[in-house]
């Protein structure tokens, strides 16, 4: 298994570092495996493309890295610090100071307007964007002041991308972004998470189904069946506009 | 079972915590109306069968002295079943341990038996016998307050002379149920006995040989009572008849029946606010559940399964839910009930209280539970009805939300994100934002309800006792005295301040209107008996004209400046015009007022007093009450300390049993609407406050939304409440308002306080409870899944 790629020099300090992390759904009689020892780390700056047969534990692991879950087994570093040794608080402010995230549903709060949404996460964060200009960078700064339901999906979810965003995350965390979206949209949210990794240099873990994306990563980590299948390293990425499915 | 009904218990378990909450809203306001109606009709039997086989009279009448013929004739009135005269007359009696002399009311009784109306019950001991002129029968209520046994020998004072008599029964009677001594504001058992002689005893103590001076009567079926009674008072007139009344102005039977109606009245009042509540919980439940369930019931019809499965599977849950909302409210309604007829037992005098639970009592109760639980939900499952199954097939919409009206008024920029979504969610559902203050009121009501009892009563007994009749003792005479007696009271030891009255009986008219009362002759300057008016004003009978209360004002339907007719009843029976000088307030009784020269020059027996009011030195009260049981003519004494004391004595035990249930209801109905409306927010509400904590918000900062939300609206529901319960009170003093007493419309500031203070309460626990789950919620799956 190849550790490190050409973006991730032995020099930097990784962002992720996980240690036989695994992840045991007990149930009566059958137990799930969902990770069976996962050993990976994540560099700074560079966008992660996840693949993998679904029920192979993709989302398990990044909801693990988010903070969101706790393995039953393993380490999880983040950065000097390890993560599977905090409490639900320290957990709940190492989201709010790091980690961005982008579901498959958006997960707007239906009760405010784009502008408020991400003006939600500025107002907790310690150096923000102005929601003015992370929803520029989604190409949204005509649609602030609508509502969740005045939105198309694709608009819905770039306001979340923003959202997530806005705090100048360390890592942003999106679990297959696209995958209620058309090709052409899911392209634009696409190319919004790929402008902040450019602008911002913010490190981007991207779960999707759809291999055509792995063209935008600059490693793709195939998952199955828990474990970790393989990783590739591209050598080019592609701009997200380049990509089609 | 079928899948259907395996969703239908799955849903129910699953909403379990709401479902209990409303199904104790149901039972508060089933239990009420199961307690109110089971304790009327306990009382009402019993009193039925206690007056229909001791014979209880339906006319009583009292005339100076009436030859025994008098009664045969009135017998033969048509009508009239059967008449019997007797004697009764108040008295003073020496009890030995009890420095005060306590007041009595003798009734004369054929030896052994003979009586057939108002018949006695005796609980101990044996029926008088002939040839014993000094034994006595005793009422249960007064041999207890003293420990009086068989073979105790009390003192009474009998036509001025000091008589022992053995007690040698313990009795009931239908027409002392409610034992009261005239004047009194509630029974004080120790300070007013009946005493039950034999009538060749009383004919000799009152010099009544061959005659009778009261007189009771029962009607034959086709009877009719005004014309009785108009007969009966022609016969007695030249008697001295101060006029016949019915069971309704019979003091003891009059008390009975307003506590029923009191009880009806609160089955008036109370269940419907619980079942409205417990409708209005009812849709917003159900309505959310269907809300969630949209995709899955547009499946089911997809299936195959037609609008009538769909419906009847939301109407069985909401049925279950009633169901055993019914079953606790008829459960606890019954205890409450047995609780409710067993104070009665101990403030009323019956000789059994049989306590009964109506079937048909269960079943109108049920009915009303489930009417409301129908009418709360009809609309909603309508609507699940007519989801189409195409519904499934789309994804749903975000909730479409609008900036409200608070932003549009420009304090848009004074709010965070979080306190916006407060907002916003309430401005979303402002129905059911509205139906949460509503029910946050109610509870707030029904506090404030329930605590200006204590507020009313306290303010009538501080406008009887401290601003009214602030004498500390009160004497009646045996004969109507010149005023020089006055000056004998003075004399007695302890005596500080004497104040004379005399009291006549009068009917008085306006219009088709009469009413029956006594007039109270009052000297101008009195200090210790006062009159005050609506506006807290002290008001002296001017020399000519008639002062009313308000309440006689409003049966006579008199303002001030009507004339009203004046027909005397002692004295010269004169007719007089006089005019209504002015309308005071009270609480107590039925009062007329007039100057005590007036009254006396309309009596047209010279300068007379019918008792005095004393301010005592309490120091030496001990020799003025053995000086006062050697004043012969002493025919009644009321000491208000004692007084004051019964009251609050019944205060203690009777209102506060009551005002438990009222609270513990109040108290649920809080807990139910709050605990509803915060968990329907948290369900609806799930995905948004687990997407916050997911961008990093605390769970404080998460539970601070809801909280928050809960906090506005109770906020808002707390004025509305007090005013609500003012509402309730005054609607309250309406129904009270009765011949024989009345409350005042007096809230302390201190109840509203209390009531606010409850709510709050209630709401921080509801909101605890619901702000557990927030710690609970699973991100990971709510992430996971659409909406
Ligand atoms: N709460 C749970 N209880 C039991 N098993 C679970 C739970 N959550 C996930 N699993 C199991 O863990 C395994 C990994 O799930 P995970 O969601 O990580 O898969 P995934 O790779 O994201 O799949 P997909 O591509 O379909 O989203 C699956 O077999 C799943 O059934
Ligand atoms: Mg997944």
């Amino acid at each position: 298994m190849e550790e490190d790629g050409k973006h991730a020099g032995e020099s930097r300090t990784p962002v992720f570092r996980t240690v036989n992390l695994t992840k045991v759904y007990r149930g009566d009689g059958n137990d799930v495996w969902a990770l069976r020892g996962i050993d990976l780390a994540l560099h700074e700056g560079e966008i992660v493309v996840l693949l993998g047969p679904s029920g192979s534990g993709k989302s398990t692991f990044l909801n693990i890295l988010g903070g969101l879950d706790h393995p039953s087994s393993g380490q999880v570093f983040f950065r000097r610090q390890e993560l599977t040794a905090f409490d639900d608080n320290a957990l709940t402010l190492y989201r709010r100071d790091h980690i961005g995230f982008v579901f498959q549903f958006y997960n707007l709060i239906p009760s405010l307007t784009a502008r408020e949404n991400v003006a939600l996460v500025t107002e907790i964060a310690a150096n923000p964007l102005t929601p003015e200009a992370a929803l520029a960078l989604v190409g949204l700064e005509d649609r602030m002041d609508h509502f969740p339901a005045q939105l198309s999906g694709g608009e819905q979810q770039r306001v979340a991308v923003a959202r997530s965003v806005a705090k100048r995350p360390d890592v942003l965390l999106c679990d297959e972004p696209t995958g209620a979206l058309d090709s052409a949209t899911g392209i634009g949210v696409l190319a919004a998470i790929e402008g902040v990794n450019r602008e911002l240099g913010t490190t981007a873990v991207i779960i999707t189904h759809n291999a055509g994306i792995a063209a935008m990563a600059d490693r793709v980590i195939a998952f199955a069946d828990g474990r970790i299948a393989g990783i590739s390293v591209n050598e080019e990425r592609l701009p997200a506009h380049a990509i089609s499915w | 079972m079928t899948s259907l009904n395996k969703k239908l218990f799955r849903d129910l378990w699953h909403i379990r915590g709401q479902a209990l909450a409303i199904a104790v809203v149901i039972a508060g306001g089933i239990a009420t109306l199961v307690m109110a109606l089971s304790a009327v009709d306990s009382l009402q039997e019993t009193r039925r069968a206690f007056n229909e086989q001791y014979r209880f009279a339906h006319v009583f009448a009292h005339a100076k002295r009436a030859p025994n013929w008098v009664a045969k004739e009135i017998a033969a009135i048509p009508g009239v079943q059967r008449a019997e005269g007797r004697i009764a007359q108040d008295i003073i009696i020496d009890v030995a341990n009890m420095p005060e002399p306590a007041r009595g009311r003798v009734v004369s009784r054929e030896a052994e038996g003979q009586s057939r109306l108002n018949d006695i019950v005796i609980r101990r001991g044996r029926d008088l016998r002939r040839a014993h002129p000094n034994e006595v029968l005793v009422n249960e209520a007064f041999a207890q307050a003293h420990g009086l046994q068989l073979g105790d020998i009390i003192h009474g004072n009998f036509n001025q002379h000091r008589r022992g008599l053995r007690i040698v029964g313990v009795a009931l009677s239908p027409e002392f149920v409610y034992a009261i001594g005239p004047g009194d504001v509630v029974p004080d058992s120790r300070h007013f006995g009946v005493l039950w002689m034999s009538r060749e005893a009383l004919e000799a103590a009152y010099d009544l040989k061959g005659a009778f001076n009261n007189l009771t009567l029962t009607l034959s079926r086709a009877g009719s009572l005004a014309d009785v009674i108009v007969q009966v008072d022609r016969l007695l007139a030249p008697y001295g008849g101060i006029g016949a009344y019915g069971r309704a102005d019979q003091l003891s039977d009059a008390f009975v029946t307003s506590e029923m109606e009191q009880l009806e009245h609160l089955a008036v009042v109370i269940p419907p606010v619980f079942l409205v509540i417990a409708a209005f919980l009812f849709n917003v439940v159900i309505a959310r559940i269907i809300q969630a369930d949209r995709e899955q019931i547009g499946l089911l019809k997809a299936f195959g399964y037609s609008y009538i499965d769909v419906g009847w599977l939301y109407l069985k849950l909401v049925l279950l839910i009633t169901a055993l909302g019914i079953f606790i409210g008829w459960s606890t309604g019954a205890w409450m009930g047995y609780a409710v007829t067993g104070l009665y037992r101990d403030f009323f005098r019956f000789p059994f209280l049989h306590f009964q639970v109506d079937s048909s009592t269960l079943a109108i109760s049920a009915c009303v539970g489930i009417f409301s639980a129908v009418i709360g939900t009809l609309s909603i499952v309508r609507r699940a009805v007519a989801i189409a199954p195409a519904v499934a097939m789309t994804p749903p919409m975000p909730s479409a939300y609008q900036a409200s009206i608070i932003e549009n008024l420009g304090l848009a920029q004074f709010l965070s994100q979080p306190a916006r979504m407060i907002v916003r969610y309430i401005f979303r559902w402002p129905l059911r934002a509205m139906l949460t203050i509503t029910g946050i009121a109610f509870s707030v009501a029904i506090l404030v309800m329930s605590l200006f009892f204590f507020d009313a009563v306290g303010k009538m007994m501080e406008v009887h006792f401290f601003e009214t009749e602030r004498q500390d003792m009160s004497l009646t005479f045996v004969e109507l005295r010149t005023d020089a007696l006055r000056y004998n009271i003075d004399d007695l030891p302890g005596v500080l301040l004497v104040e004379t009255f005399r009291i006549a009986r009068a009917k008085l008219r306006l219009g088709h209107r009469e009413e029956r009362v006594a007039i109270r002759g009052l000297d101008a300057d009195m200090e210790l008996s006062r009159l005050v008016d609506i506006n807290d004003r002290v008001v002296t009978p001017p020399p000519e004209g008639i002062i009313l209360s308000s309440t006689l004002a409003k049966l006579l339907a008199a303002r001030e400046g009507d004339i009203v007719t004046v027909s005397a009843l002692e004295g010269r029976r004169r007719v007089r015009q006089l005019p209504v000088v002015r309308i005071i307030r009270q609480y107590i009784g039925l009062g007329a007022y007039m100057d005590r020269r007036a009254l006396n020059r309309l009596m047209g027996e010279g300068d007379i007093i019918s008792g005095a009011h004393l301010s005592t030195d309490r120091r030496i009260e001990p020799a003025l009450y053995s000086a006062l049981k050697g004043v012969p003519a002493l025919l009644g004494l009321a000491v208000r300390r004692a007084a004051l004391k019964t009251f609050s004595d019944m205060i203690e035990q009777h209102l506060h049993t009551m005002i438990f249930f009222y609270l513990t209801f109040a108290a649920l109905i809080a807990v139910g609407v709050i605990y509803n409306s915060a968990r329907i927010s948290l369900s609806e509400r799930a995905r948004e406050l687990a997407s916050l904590r997911v961008l990093g918000f605390t769970r404080r900062e998460v539970g601070a939304i809801l909280a928050g939300e809960l906090a506005l609206l109770t906020f808002v529901a707390l004025p509305l409440g007090c005013l609500a319960g003012y509402g309730l009170a005054d609607l309250l003093v309406k129904l009270f308002d009765t011949k024989l007493y009345r409350l005042p419309l007096y809230i302390a500031d201190a109840t509203y306080g209390y009531a606010v203070l409850m709510v709050i309460a209630a709401t921080i626990g509801s909101a605890w409870l619901v702000l557990r789950r927030v710690a609970a919620l699973d991100l990971i799956a709510v992430m996971k899944t659409r909406e």
